[in-house]
């Protein structure tokens, strides 16, 4: 097994071109470990969205170096031909709100990867009623989204993330909507789900709650990232 | 694989249910402007059905007696009766007009029918569903029970009243009025005598003309005036043919010895169909072309409206790698169950909405399986725009920032 989850070396993001181009990564660069929980900070406009969009294949950077697991995924170019199949198969995704596809049930949402990935149904909603068991929500398997309370509908969304075992996982704010005690609760799972399933995990966050718990985080300011140790604080 | 657009259409089944009533009532009114047409092609056939003639001997270069006017002499069918091939041969009059029973009319068809030596002659309604058939010379009728009236009804026509002694089923012109069927002979005074003033002016008149009255010639003035007050014309002769004969070449035999214009069954159905009722039927086929754009506008408004609920969750979809065809499949699916629905409820209510229409609508299996062909096509068609617009989003929109 790889030492890295993912590696980020040099990335770099420009939009437009000539007198108007903006930089919007100059220099990022992070390496997170299998079961690795890292925070990533800044300040609106420094680039987050762009690094999480970057990292998630969904926009292409202009140059720059990722490597997943052992696969080298962008250097100077896409290495790989299928993003969508790589976003499935490799990155999982847990958004600010949990977006969950309101006309499917609970197992369902959480089974749909894996049935997209071409996973036999049976087996898909036998994986997703495990990490619903594992994250506590296995008593609502058949509830419909809207039926869930917004605690509830996190931890959905975090099984959703995870049901595909990708090497990482990029969530974007998951605490955002939720009162402190829940969103502890959030960060207690993510790590508990890195350390499980060995996955590294990137939470970018504003949250001033959760910041003391991340024994790494990453501050990115003008499109640079700088590595700084965090508290590491246990969970309350 | 799970059926999403199968899970979207439970999830909000209320709204489908609501949308595919509405379209159905649509797919309804599209399914009955085509019955109507068919039901007008099979009056056509009716009529021709029921005459029970393989010939129609008309007017000569006429197109009657049904599509045009056409006029010929009441003897003319004893030579036609003496032509090779001919079983038999019968005159017959048709005049469209209103038909009055008390206070209330009814447009008819009024049909005058030549005495049968034997049975039932061509022109005669071919089976009754109530009473008799005319046995009398005059002032006895035949009515087709569309038109409302009952056996024992006294119906005026022109300045005589009949009794209606029998009725009779489907039996109805070629613009679906119901036929009401009489004696030839009161059928020829109904069509073509005189009022009394008329005839009282034209005896004046010919009173008052030396070449009619003349002193040296008694009896001259006497045979003009019955000339003028009677008539000798029919509308058509109705031929059936033996056994075994072609009706091309009896037919062409009549063209060629009586100098009459005949017509085969084939050759009426044409001017029936390609002819008489050719406008209604453009005019029938603009309505279905206007309807089904309509329908296609309602499907893709539907359509685009729902996709558009969902554009979060199809970025969602495509950013955690969901196949583009899987999403266009969903689309495409629910506007194919929406057409579905569309169509159930359509057919239904045409079904239920038939008896209602006051002619003859006929909606055959054929033109429901063309008409469900068209409606899937128009659907499928229809979630095409939806279908590039959920392509075109943007996967980074489930990302915020």
């Amino acid at each position: 097994m790889s030492d890295y989850g993912i590696r980020i070396e040099g990335l770099r993001k420009r939009y437009g071109k000539g007198d108007t181009a903006v930089d919007a990564l100059k220099d990022v660069n992070m390496q997170v470990a299998p079961g690795e929980v890292v925070g990533l900070i800044g300040p609106s406009g420094s680039g987050k969205s762009t690094l999480l969009k970057s990292l998630g294949a969904v926009i292409e950077p202009s140059a720059g170096r990722m490597v997943l697991g052992e696969q080298v995924i962008y250097d100077d170019g896409w290495k790989v031909r299928d993003l969508r199949a790589l976003r499935r198969d490799k990155i999982g995704f847990v958004f600010q709100a949990p977006y969950l596809i309101p006309f499917l049930d609970v197992t369902d949402n959480v089974a749909l990867l894996p049935m997209l990935a071409g996973v036999a149904n049976a087996q898909a909603r036998a994986r997703a009623i495990e990490l619903l068991t594992a994250l506590d929500v296995q008593h609502r398997a058949r509830a419909m989204p809207s039926q869930l309370s917004g605690g509830e509908q996190q931890r959905v969304a975090i099984a959703r993330g995870l049901v595909n075992r990708p090497p990482v996982i990029l969530a974007d704010e998951p605490t955002a909507p939720l009162d402190s005690v829940r969103a502890m609760a959030v960060i207690r799972i993510l790590n508990d789900m890195a350390r499980t399933y060995e996955t590294a995990i990137i939470v970018v966050t504003h949250d001033e709650k959760i910041i003391p718990t991340f024994k790494r985080i990453y501050h990115i300011r003008d499109g640079v990232t700088h590595e700084e140790a965090g508290e590491g604080r246990a969970f309350a | 694989m799970i059926s999403l657009a199968g899970r979207d259409i439970v999830h909000a089944w209320g709204k489908f249910a609501f949308t595919g009533v509405g379209l159905g009532l649509l797919i309804g009114v599209t399914l009955s402007m085509a019955g109507v047409y068919r039901g007008m092609v099979d009056d056509g056939k009716a009529l021709l059905d029921n005459s029970g003639a393989d010939l129609w001997v008309v007017q000569r270069d006429t197109l009657g007696p049904y599509a045009e006017s056409s006029s010929l002499a009441d003897d003319a069918y004893r030579g036609i009766l003496t032509m090779p091939g001919v079983a038999a041969a019968a005159n017959v009059t048709y005049l469209t007009m209103q038909v009055r029973k008390g206070e209330r009319d009814v447009r008819a068809m009024v049909v005058g029918i030549a005495p049968a030596l034997r049975g039932v002659a061509p022109g005669w309604p071919p089976y009754l569903v109530a009473g008799r058939q005319i046995t009398r010379s005059h002032y006895e009728a035949v009515a087709d029970v569309s038109s409302g009236f009952a056996l024992g009804d006294r119906l005026a026509i022109r300045r005589s009243q009949y009794t209606v002694v029998g009725l009779t089923r489907r039996m109805v012109s070629s613009s679906g009025d119901p036929m009401v069927f009489i004696p030839l002979k009161d059928a020829q005074e109904a069509q073509f005598l005189k009022d009394n003033d008329a005839i009282w002016q034209s005896r004046r008149r010919s009173e008052a003309n030396p070449a009619f009255n003349r002193p040296g010639v008694p009896g001259l003035f006497d045979a003009v005036i019955a000339s003028q007050s009677s008539n000798a014309s029919v509308n058509a002769v109705l031929v059936t043919l033996k056994p075994g004969q072609a009706p091309d070449v009896v037919a062409e035999s009549i063209r060629r010895w009586k100098r009459l214009t005949v017509y085969t069954r084939a050759q009426m159905e044409g001017i029936l169909v390609g002819k008489l009722i050719a406008t209604s039927s453009r005019q029938i086929g603009m309505f279905l072309v206007i309807l089904a754009i309509v329908s296609a506008t309602i499907v893709a408004f539907i359509i685009y409206s729902l996709t558009m609920d969902k554009i979060r969750e199809i970025a969602v979809l495509k950013l955690i790698g969901t196949r583009n065809r899987t999403i266009a499949a969903m689309i495409m699916q629910q506007a194919v169950a929406l057409g579905l629905i569309g169509f159930a409820v359509g057919k239904i209510s045409a079904t239920f909405a038939v008896p209602i229409f006051p002619k003859y609508v006929l909606l055959t299996p054929l033109d429901a399986l063309a008409g469900l062909f068209v409606v899937l096509v128009i659907c499928v068609l229809a979630s095409l725009v939806s279908i590039r617009m959920a392509l075109k989003v943007d996967p980074a929109e489930a990302i915020g920032g």
